[in-house]
Formats: structure tokens, C-alpha cells, sequence
């Protein structure tokens, strides 16, 4: 087959690695129990087939493909085929209801589509009405497909002969089709999620994913001998990234497990190099450990709290490979030996080597729980414009309030008003037939707005503090970040929720609603009494908590170049917790900031007028629905706040 | 649906069965064809089970005959049941609750083991291909019901739910030509229920197993059956397509009344 020799689109990538690792493994996927694989010259042969066989169902170059499943090797393949034949697969979410496809299935135009199972056929057929154009639906998994005699529904086993039989009357086909392929053609089409209005078709090429994969394979020096989990959605530009771009960059191997119930054995058996998790999936894992490290027997549970202090004191400085005193580190081997390489295996990380988490804020102590024992856990930033490829953290300059620095080949720049700007080799290089959208987001200089504001610490490492929007100006004119602020109070365990009020101010100030389990807790052990969360939030002893807790943010804040000047100057602690019934927070526990500041204007007047306390009274609904109120005298307390450095300069 | 029901395959005649003087089943006949879904309905202490117990041999019968494929028992015992290809599932689940759902499924196909038991000690050479054959099997079954994730787990440590599927796991491990299912759906909750439907009327559309069930909740009964039998204090009352069971007047006083 005459195949160019440049590496610029994955289907040249796909057989250049067939031709130099073909017998390498490629794919595996776990099924009837056994870890079925694929080498990468089987993969090749069943991307070609895959391929001819769309080509004779009629598939063209520009035509749009849908995909839509669990993470499956024929998934993958087909988006290699697609790709050979210059159209452009379109991941959807595979858990998504059928109405909510509607949308995308018909602003892309789909005219094929290829499926993991009956599921999935289901919910193209309850929508196929309004899709005039879909022609072809091929399923992977034929249970339960046996009834199914539509004309226009396929088994991939047959696409798979059909395209054997193209292979042979037409061999040069295929070929020639790929060499037609250029670097700056569409490669993939990635949906936006939507949350603010209609879902955008982000539409990305093969230069683009092929630098953000070749940018993080170097910056993290990723082999062909990787071994990735891949159970992320499909749709999902990480998983993209991950599991597609930089397999087919590097060459190496990809994991599907067997459901998505058996994530955690499957994990376990492989034993990845390289992987990936949103903060819940560390967080559930964490917990499901502590669970069970409750039921150890006491020796054990000693054992585990005494190398667990160890790991806490030294064990992020072992990794970082910064010097650590002779008898920590004695300790700390002797901590792996007996429990942090057990907990390791356990949750299928002993041979991680780099880890990353996206998408959230990550808790700072969770954060460090994984660095401490060793799993090199960092964090990206990202987002599918940019091939979610903006931010890396280097190995050995971990901050668990920054996501890194520029990534290679990339460059950020902080707009004015804070946000965040990026350009490089992995934009997008546009929304599909969205013009309007494409010129909104990429300014005159090339730039992408990413919509979030950030800024640079010291050390060169961005900091991502507030979406762009709500991001205000105090009355000097320095930045104002609301939600950075509150997130950074409520990583203390006292602290449950924090309102903080500055826009157009003189100063910052804030409302907070201590956690009445850690701070009754607390109380006990001191002895303080009290009768509920109202009497609690009376007494000065929390008062002088909570303000230990703002002047350690106002010591970080210190330390944050345009944020020194949001320290907190006063604070009041509410009367009553916020409560979505009343709503003050939504169903997802978020402050609807200007409700509560309209609710409570009578306290925000009193924090800036200097007044001491202030007397309140609040209508609350009860569980039941009966409505009652709730009132107090409210202290109000100065807290010490610190000279911004060279401010006499400025 | 492409599957077709067959000609009969079991036939019950005049069964007659008493525990001493208590009648638990009185002159009781009716047939099941070959790849239907045939119920038995009745109240509590109807004879359902006891129905289900004289099919594959644990009670024997006092009077009657059963005809299994053209074949005349008056004396069926569970082997030779089991030899026949009727498997069955149990009311109180049948499992080793020590052992995991792999080992539980495994001895669903003791029957089809042919190596000896010093083979099977030493798994050496015909043992060690077999086992690999029947677990590829149970593997097969595991992935059919989807419990892949509890499959190396002890079956004590799972929900009812799941005890009720590897139950039924067992059963079809042994590849039955008749399955008798004793309520699968007892003390499920809705979304178990609609689960545990859904896997019944696929493995009789799929593998065609005719299968013989008896269940409470009328409403699955009336869904997924071809024909149901109406059981009252050991007595036949009614036999017949749902439709015709549920207008069947007898049949409301003795057991929908109240529903109706």
C-alpha cells in the first residue's frame, strides 16, 4: 500500500506503528473474562476493512460518522477508518437519552452511524423519524440484535467482509484515500457540553491533536510501552487525547475494561502506567479505603496512621527528589514496604508513573494523600478547544492551587480583565457551522478566550481562580475573584460555606457558614456547650476559629500578586446555614450570590459601615414546610489584614 | 418474534400428590410445548411449587404420568430430570454462600464433567481442557446475565437481587432444554424485576428454552406468558392463554377477585 511517510494524520500514524511494531500490542479489551488484545497490525487490517466496508456502504470524504458506546477497540478502529476516508468521526456521549442525541445528530448531519449495541440502536431508531438524514447504523455488539431486519442496520462483522472483499477487487483504494489526507483536515469532532446554551461542534484537526499529544508524550516522556485505562467517555476530550491521540502519536496501549462495573479489577489487573480521573474518582477511592481500614484489625489500623503521618511529613518531598533527612527516609521505605505498596496494588497504581486529574478543584489534602504515597498525581488544564492541552504541572513543581505551566508549544496571556488566553498548534479550528461562535471566541490576534480568569504566581504557574464573568474589580481597581476566595475558605473542614462580598468596594468582606459536624465536634472536646447551630454561631470561642482560618488566607492571599488586595477585612458568621429550601443555595449546593445578598443587605450595610454587631431576623422553612423565624444578634469582627508590598509604588 | 412454538415436549397426566392425608395435588394435567413460557399461578399453598417438585423429580407423585419428550416417568427422580435437560431455579436460592459465583456456576455443569476424579485432583491433561471448556461456558453465561463484576465474588456477600440472577446462572450453566424457574421475581424491587423479565423472555428468544414459571406478581405473569395455569387448593381451575385465564370466572373468585 503506498502510504506517505509523513506522520501528519493518524491514519499515517496507525500504519506507521503496524509497520514498526506490528506485533506489539495495540488494544485490549476484556471479554468472557480473559483479556482479549490487538496487535497493531491486527488493528490495521480491521481499520482498513472497517473502512472499505463504510466506503462500499457509501461513506465519502467530509461526511460526519457518529460514534456512540462504552469505550470498545472497534470503537476506536472505526474512528481510524473514518479518518482514512477524510470524514470525521463524532463521539457522542453514550449515556446520554435519546431526545438529548437529537440535537447533535441533526446539527451534524449524520448520515452513518456506528453503535456499541442494542441499546444504543434503540435510541437511534426512537429518534430516527427526525433524522431524515441517517442512512447506515452498524452495531458492534450483536446480543439481542437478532430481530432487527431493517435494511439499514449492519453488523460490524459484516461491514468488516465487505470491506475484505473492497480490499481485494480495489487494493489501491484505500491507499490513495490516505495520501489524499492533510494535516489541517478536520480529524475529529468534539461536542461542547453545553451547559451555557445550545452544544457547539468543536471542530479540531489532525495537526491539532497530533501537537497536544506530541506536546504531553515529551513533557512526560510517555514510550510505546505505556499502558493506559481506557473508561472515560468516548466523547470526552481526554479520553480523546488520551486514549486515541497520544496511543496513535506514541504507540502504546490501550486498556478497555469489561463494564463499566468492573473498572476497579480491571484497573487492577493491568496495572496502568499512565492514567487519568476526575477528583471524585481519587476521592471515592480514598474513602472506600479509609472505610475499610476502619474494620482493620487495631494493629493494622496503628501501623497504617503511623506510615500514613510519615508519608504526610516526607513522602511528597520523596517524589519531588528533594532532600529529605536519612531516618524519614528509612522510615518511609520501610512505610512501602509495608503499606503504601499494598495500597498501591490495590487500587491498581503500583506501576503509575504519571497520573493526572482535571476537570475540578482537587481538595488539597486528597491531593497529597496520592502524592504521599507515592503516585505521581498532577494536574492539567484544559479544555476541548484546545485539545484539553493549555496547562501541565512538571514533574517536581507540584502546586495543588496551580494546574502548571504553559505546556510546550503553547502561550497564555492574561487579558485585562483576567481571562485567560491561549494560542497554539491545538486550537480549534473552528465550531461547526457556527461562524458567529468561532469569531467570539478567537480574538483578532489568534488568541482563544477561554472564559476563565487566572493568573500567574511568582513561579510562572497559572492559577485558574473564577469563570471570566464573575470575575468583578474592588473600588482600587484590583482583581475581585468571589468563587477563589470562598473555595479557599471552604478547603478548611470548619468551613462549610462562605459568601464574600467586594465588587466595587473598598474591601472584602464575608458571610460564613461553619460545618456544624467539625465544629460541634470541636466544641465537644473543648467542653463548650451548646444547643444548636444558631447558639454555636453565638460563641466567640468559634468566632476566634473561624478568624484563625481567614488570616491564614489572607496570608496566601498576601502571596498572590493581584489578589493581595482581596484579603478579608471583616467577617460575620450567619445565624442560620444557607439552605437550598430557602433558596439561597441551588439544588447543587452553589450560593446564589445576589439572592443572598439581597436577603441579607441589612448585614453586607453593617459590615461596611463598621458597626460591631448587628441584630437580625430571618423567616426560615422548616423540613416540613411550616415556616418559622430566626433571629439573632449578630457580632461582626476585623480581621488582621496585611500590607500589600510596594503598594506606595504603584 | 422469530421463535416458534413446537409441538409438546412435557406432558403432565392425572397427577395426583399427598403428604398423608393433606392433598397437596389432586388429578392435575396439562402440557408445556417446546419454546413456550408456560406459568403457574395460585394462591399461597395452591401447589405451585409442589407442581414444580413432581416435574423434575423431588416429589414423587402418588398417581399420574409424565411424558417428557414422547417418554413415559412414573418415576422421576432429580438426575434423571437433570439428565433430560430440566434445570431449575429454587424459591430460597440454592447457592454455596461460601463459594464464588464462578465455582457456584461451575457445578451447574457437574452433570456434562466426563474426567474422572483423580483427573479432576491432579488436573491433568482431559481435566484441564474440560474445566477450560465449561468455565468458557459459564464465562459466557456470566456475560449473558451481566454480573461480570461479581464474578469472583462469594455469593453470600451479594444483595438478594444478585443472588436471585447467579441462581438463575447456575441453572442455565447447565445449558436446560427446560427450565423451571420457582418465583425468580420474588422480593425484587421494580427495576430487579424489570431486569429479571428481560433475562427470562432473552434466554427463551435466544438459546429457545422452554420455560415453566411460577410467579406472584400478576402483572409479569400476564406480560412475558404463552399460556398459564391456574392452580386452587391442588386443583386445576384454569389453563389457557392469559387473556382467556384472567376472564375466566373461577379463576377471579379464587385468586383476582380481589383485584377486580
Amino acid at each position: 500500500m503506498a502510504v506517505s511517510r509523513a506522520m501528519d494524520t493518524f491514519p499515517r500514524l496507525l500504519f506507521h506503528h503496524s509497520r514498526v511494531r506490528g506485533d506489539k500490542t495495540a488494544m485490549r479489551e476484556k471479554d468472557l473474562g480473559i483479556w482479549q488484545s490487538w496487535s497493531w497490525s491486527d488493528v490495521a487490517e480491521q481499520v482498513s476493512a472497517l473502512a472499505c466496508g463504510l466506503a462500499e456502504l457509501g461513506f465519502r470524504r467530509g461526511d460526519n460518522l457518529a460514534i456512540i458506546g462504552d469505550n470498545r477497540p472497534r470503537l476506536y478502529m472505526t474512528m481510524a477508518a473514518v479518518q482514512c476516508l477524510g470524514g470525521v468521526p463524532v463521539p457522542l456521549y453514550q449515556d446520554a437519552v435519546a431526545y438529548e442525541m437529537l440535537f447533535v445528530m441533526q446539527d451534524a448531519g449524520i448520515r452513518f452511524a456506528l453503535v456499541e449495541d442494542q441499546e444504543q440502536v434503540d435510541k437511534l431508531l426512537e429518534i430516527k423519524a427526525q433524522l431524515p438524514l441517517l442512512e447506515h447504523v452498524a452495531y458492534d455488539d450483536p446480543r439481542g440484535m437478532r430481530h432487527y431486519n431493517q435494511p439499514f442496520i449492519h453488523d460490524i462483522e459484516a461491514l468488516l467482509a465487505i470491506g475484505r472483499i473492497h480490499i481485494r477487487n480495489h487494493p489501491d483504494f484505500l491507499g490513495d484515500e490516505i495520501a489524499k489526507g492533510a494535516a489541517n483536515d478536520i480529524g475529529v469532532m468534539l461536542y461542547t457540553s453545553g451547559t451555557t446554551g445550545k452544544p457547539k461542534g468543536v471542530c479540531l484537526t489532525h495537526n491539532a491533536f497530533i501537537s497536544a499529544a506530541k506536546g504531553g508524550v515529551e513533557f512526560d516522556r510517555l514510550t510505546a510501552d505505556e499502558d493506559i485505562l481506557s473508561y472515560l467517555p468516548m466523547a470526552w476530550v481526554g479520553d480523546h487525547l488520551f486514549s486515541f491521540a497520544q496511543a496513535m502519536v506514541t504507540g502504546f496501549t490501550i486498556n478497555c475494561p469489561e463494564s463499566g462495573e468492573t473498572v476497579m479489577t480491571d484497573m487492577r489487573e493491568i496495572g496502568p502506567t499512565y492514567y487519568f480521573a476526575p477528583p471524585r474518582v481519587f476521592e471515592n477511592l480514598l474513602t472506600q479505603v479509609m472505610i475499610r481500614m476502619e474494620d482493620a484489625s487495631a494493629i493494622k489500623q496503628k501501623l497504617f496512621h503511623y506510615c500514613m503521618k510519615v508519608a504526610r511529613r516526607c513522602g511528597a518531598d520523596v517524589l519531588d527528589g528533594k532532600p529529605v533527612p536519612v531516618a524519614d527516609r528509612l522510615l518511609y521505605l520501610l512505610g512501602t514496604l509495608l503499606i503504601f505498596g499494598p495500597l498501591k496494588n490495590v487500587l491498581g497504581m503500583s506501576r503509575v508513573r504519571v497520573a493526572y486529574t482535571a476537570g475540578a478543584a482537587i481538595g488539597p489534602d486528597l491531593f497529597r494523600f496520592y502524592r504521599s504515597i507515592g503516585i505521581n498525581l498532577k494536574q492539567l488544564y484544559g479544555q476541548t478547544e484546545t485539545c484539553a492541552y493549555v496547562c501541565l504541572q512538571p514533574d517536581g513543581e507540584i502546586k495543588f492551587d496551580s494546574v502548571g505551566k504553559p505546556a510546550p508549544g503553547v502561550e497564555v496571556r492574561i487579558a485585562d480583565n483576567g481571562e485567560i488566553l491561549v494560542k497554539g498548534p491545538m486550537l480549534l479550528k473552528e465550531y461547526y457551522k457556527r461562524p458567529d461562535a468561532t469569531a467570539e471566541a478567537i480574538n483578532a490576534e489568534g488568541y482563544f478566550m477561554t472564559g476563565d480568569a487566572g493568573l500567574f504566581d511568582d513561579e510562572g504557574h497559572l492559577k485558574i481562580i473564577d469563570r471570566a464573568k464573575d470575575v468583578g474589580k474592588l473600588a482600587n481597581g484590583a482583581m475581585y475573584a468571589p468563587n477563589y476566595i470562598e473555595n479557599k475558605l471552604k478547603f478548611f473542614q470548619y468551613i462549610k460555606e462562605a459568601v464574600a462580598f467586594g465588587d466595587s468596594r473598598e474591601m472584602v468582606c464575608a458571610f460564613i457558614n461553619f460545618d456544624i459536624g467539625a465544629v460541634g465536634n470541636w466544641a465537644e472536646r473543648r467542653g463548650i456547650a451548646y444547643s444548636g447551630y444558631t447558639d454555636l454561631a453565638a460563641k466567640a470561642e468559634v468566632y476566634g476559629l473561624i478568624q484563625e482560618c481567614i488570616e491564614q488566607v489572607n496570608t496566601e492571599l498576601l502571596h498572590e500578586g493581584a489578589l493581595a488586595d482581596s484579603q478579608i477585612h471583616r467577617f460575620l458568621i450567619l445565624h442560620k446555614e444557607l439552605d437550598p429550601d430557602d433558596d439561597e443555595l441551588t439544588r447543587t449546593r452553589k450560593v446564589r450570590r445576589n439572592f443572598v445578598a439581597e436577603k441579607y443587605a441589612v448585614l453586607i450595610d453593617a459590615l461596611y459601615s463598621g458597626k460591631s454587631s448587628q441584630f437580625i431576623e430571618t423567616a426560615v422553612k422548616f423540613e416540613d414546610g411550616r415556616q418559622g423565624k430566626v433571629a439573632a444578634d449578630l457580632q461582626i469582627r476585623d480581621i488582621k489584614t496585611f500590607p500589600v508590598a510596594g503598594r506606595a509604588d504603584r | 418474534m422469530s421463535r416458534e412454538i413446537g409441538e409438546v415436549i412435557l406432558d403432565l397426566k392425572n397427577v395426583s400428590l399427598a403428604f398423608g392425608g393433606v392433598k397437596a395435588l389432586t388429578d392435575i394435567s396439562f402440557d408445556v410445548r417446546e419454546h413456550e413460557i408456560r406459568a403457574i399461578i395460585g394462591p399461597n399453598g395452591a401447589g405451585k411449587s409442589s407442581m414444580l417438585n413432581v416435574i423434575n423429580g423431588v416429589y414423587r407423585p402418588q398417581q399420574g404420568e409424565i411424558i417428557l419428550r414422547g417418554k413415559h416417568f412414573s418415576k422421576m427422580n432429580p438426575y434423571k430430570a437433570a439428565r433430560a435437560g430440566i434445570s431449575r431455579t429454587f424459591q430460597n436460592i440454592a447457592l454455596f454462600k461460601g463459594m464464588n459465583v464462578i465455582d457456584n456456576m461451575m457445578t451447574g455443569r457437574n452433570l456434562k464433567i466426563r474426567s474422572n476424579l483423580i483427573q479432576q485432583a491432579l488436573w491433568w491433561g482431559p481435566a484441564r481442557r474440560e474445566e477450560l471448556e465449561h468455565r468458557a461456558k459459564v464465562e459466557e453465561v456470566i456475560d449473558f446475565l451481566e454480573i461480570q463484576h461479581i464474578r469472583k465474588t462469594p455469593v453470600g456477600r451479594l444483595p438478594y437481587g444478585l443472588q436471585k440472577r447467579v441462581d438463575l446462572g447456575r441453572a442455565l450453566a447447565m445449558e436446560p432444554s427446560i427450565l423451571l424457574l420457582d418465583e425468580p421475581m420474588a422480593g425484587m424491587n421494580v427495576e430487579e424485576k424489570q431486569d429479571m423479565c428481560r433475562f427470562v423472555l432473552d434466554i427463551n428468544d435466544q438459546f429457545g428454552t422452554t420455560i415453566v414459571l411460577i410467579e406472584h406478581d400478576m402483572a409479569v405473569v400476564m406480560d412475558i406468558s404463552d399460556r398459564v395455569v391456574v392452580l386452587d387448593y391442588g386443583r386445576k381451575i384454569g389453563d389457557g392463554l392469559p387473556d382467556e385465564v384472567r376472564a375466566n370466572p373461577e379463576v377471579i373468585s379464587a385468586y383476582l377477585g380481589a383485584s377486580h
